[in-house]
């Protein structure tokens, strides 16, 4: 896919702002404990920002996007711990192996529409997760894989979150800028048709199943990257992260950040990631606090958290304008 | 001889299963007709009639025919409750908001079984005591009966409820074309908390029966109600006449298919024919229930 446009000048400043942010928070986080989960809003940001494009703006259901993640993070797994590549070359083989298959099951599968495509992605991700337990000479089954080797960058080994940090995030932002190209390019245009009317888009000559396949692969190469930013932040891989809930837990981040809203995806992973950690603290409860969380959420702002923001501001201030006319009169 | 007893063995073991996945499927289905809904929180209710069932017989101390209908009338009030209070209320919303308020929901059935009766999965007495029988060198348990018997009971009363009583032709109609429902009088809101209550019973009593044989536990709900859907969209969703087939299909080659090539992927056989089927022929085997997608 190419990106033509450039960035718009009145956006560049977001970007800015949040580079400042993300380089000067470490230094008001004391604890590592705190370090690993800004660690992994990085990490769920970079899955939620490709669900998105796939979900929100092209109106394609994944139930099975963890499976590319997982895809990610086992490819560099393997090829780091048995062949010894480095960790950089396992990054690129896991963004091209998920890709790869993206793109063999992408043609059939994306002509599926709706409820029938969300099940089809269930399909996938289910089978994928059998694979990762019962294939185990090259998985390790339900123990995985361990002693992965970290990132290193010029010589220096990258082994403690707050160095981590700087690597996910700046991979973040590279995928936050790349997904806000795309959006705001023709590309972006043709796909918010897909998601408007694919009847409409193709009658337009939008090759609808090309720009379909295109972005789910493009989302399952962002997946793969934080599949391996995840193997080797750990150094250890094993199925459970990358089950059926984890599927569903990135289509709820992508929902309640707000669909189709690129900078929604970082309030949603952001708000989820801390959700997961705090509900920790419930222990049993855990889950039904997170399942009354989803339904509430979903009941009462089916728009996501930001629209829903955004609306109430637009609200408050359409109310007070209209006050201050009556006023005037 | 002895390759065939044990094909027999293994089909005897898929009906008994796919009588299963053809109760949750057939719950799957008149949801989806009624709402357009797919409800993953089906097989909750499966999970909810197990153990409740459990629970009222253990700590309550009922005999266990009246602690399985209390089961499964409590799980259909847990069905309406959940018809009425979410998915009531978001008739416009798309379908991914609706899959994800009954993910919500699932969550939240599995979470308070977790907490009211632990992690540890409860036995549940068979129905009547006795020895396996021996049928052709194959043998199946007793239980396997009573799920045959009670599954052919649950078929025929749905069936008769939607084609012989005016209330299940009314939520026929309601699914048929929702607003023609309404001009003659059918209040279909109300239509949509039964359709869910029906299904949770239904899915309930697929609990109460399998739960001998497979142990009650909260976390049985997931599996049991991903296979079951597996079944109805195999047969065409929306349909119930597919939901029985499809349901007794998936049974049947799953058994075979773990008997005979392998056990180890016995799970992602049930995939593998979603998958299958979803790109051969979407609407189903017997399909025709199936509804436009948007």
């Amino acid at each position: 896919m190419s990106v033509k446009t450039p960035m718009p000048k009145r956006v560049l400043w977001p970007f800015l702002l949040l580079a400042i942010v993300i380089v000067v928070l470490p230094r008001f986080v004391r604890s590592d404990y705190y370090m690993g989960i800004l660690v992994f809003i990085g990490i769920n940001t970079m899955l939620a920002l490709g669900l998105n494009l796939l979900m929100g703006y092209t109106g394609q259901v994944s139930l099975g996007h963890a499976a590319f993640y997982g895809i990610g993070a086992y490819t560099t797994a393997i090829l780091t711990t048995t062949l010894k590549w480095s960790p950089w070359m396992g990054l690129v083989a896991a963004i091209l192996v998920s890709g790869l298959v993206a793109f063999v099951i992408g043609r059939p599968i994306l002509k599926l529409k709706g409820h029938y495509l969300a099940m089809a992605t269930l399909g996938f991700g289910m089978i994928v997760g059998i694979v990762f337990v019962q294939y185990s000479d090259l998985t390790g089954g339900t123990s995985g894989i361990s002693g992965l080797p970290p990132f290193s960058i010029a010589g220096h080994e990258l082994v403690d979150d707050r160095q981590y940090y700087y690597l996910v995030w700046a991979f973040a932002l590279l995928v936050l800028w790349l997904s806000y190209n795309i959006v705001e390019s023709r590309v972006g245009r043709a796909l918010r048709a897909v998601h408007g009317s694919e009847v409409a888009a193709e009658s337009m000559g939008v090759d609808t199943v090309k720009y379909k396949v295109q972005v789910f692969v493009l989302s399952a190469m962002f997946a793969g990257l934080a599949g391996a930013l995840y193997a080797h932040s750990v150094r250890f891989v094993n199925p459970n992260p990358f089950d059926f809930r984890f599927s569903v837990e990135l289509v709820v981040i992508v929902v309640i950040g707000g669909m189709a809203s690129v900078w929604g995806s970082i309030a949603g992973a952001t708000v989820i990631t801390i959700l997961d950690q705090a509900l920790q603290g419930f222990q049993e409860g855990e889950v039904v606090v997170y399942g009354l969380i989803l339904m509430l959420v979903l009941i009462y702002m089916p728009l996501g958290l930001t629209k829903t923001m955004v609306d109430l501001v637009a609200r408050r201030r359409f109310a007070k304008d209209s006050a201050a006319r009556a006023k005037e009169s | 001889m002895e390759l065939f007893n044990q094909i027999l063995q293994y089909v005897l073991t898929g009906i008994t299963v796919g009588s299963i996945y053809a109760i949750i499927a057939l719950g799957f289905s008149l949801i989806y007709s009624a709402t357009g809904i797919i409800n993953f929180a089906q097989g909750e209710f499966v999970m909810l009639g197990a153990m409740i069932s459990v629970a009222l017989i253990g700590k309550g101390h009922l005999p266990m025919p009246l602690a399985i209908v209390l089961a499964v009338l409590i799980t259909g009030l847990l069905g309406g409750l959940l018809g009425r209070s979410a998915v009531h209320r978001l008739k416009k919303a798309s379908p991914i908001s609706l899959i994800i308020v009954t993910i919500g929901a699932s969550t939240f059935f599995k979470g308070c079984a977790m907490i009211l009766w632990g992690k540890d999965a409860l036995p549940l007495p068979a129905f009547s005591a006795g020895d396996s029988i021996n049928i052709g060198g194959a043998s199946i348990v007793p239980q396997s009966l009573w799920i045959l018997g009670i599954t052919c009971v649950v078929l025929l009363a749905v069936f008769l409820f939607s084609e012989r009583t005016i209330f299940g032709k009314a939520m026929r109609a309601s699914a048929v074309n929702k607003h023609g429902a309404a001009l003659v009088g059918i209040d279909v809101n109300s239509m949509v908390v039964w359709a869910f209550s029906i299904s949770a019973s239904i899915g309930a009593v697929g609990g109460a029966i399998i739960a001998p044989i497979t142990m009650a536990s909260y976390d049985m709900g997931m599996m049991l109600g991903l296979k079951g859907f597996c079944a109805a969209i195999l047969g065409g969703l929306g349909s119930s006449g597919g939901a029985i087939a499809g349901g007794l299909i998936l049974g049947l080659v799953e058994s075979l298919g773990a008997g005979l090539i392998s056990s180890s992927y016995k799970d992602a056989i049930a995939f593998i024919i979603l998958l299958i089927i979803l790109l051969v022929k979407p609407s189903g085997l017997i399909g025709g229930g199936a509804r436009d997608e948007r």
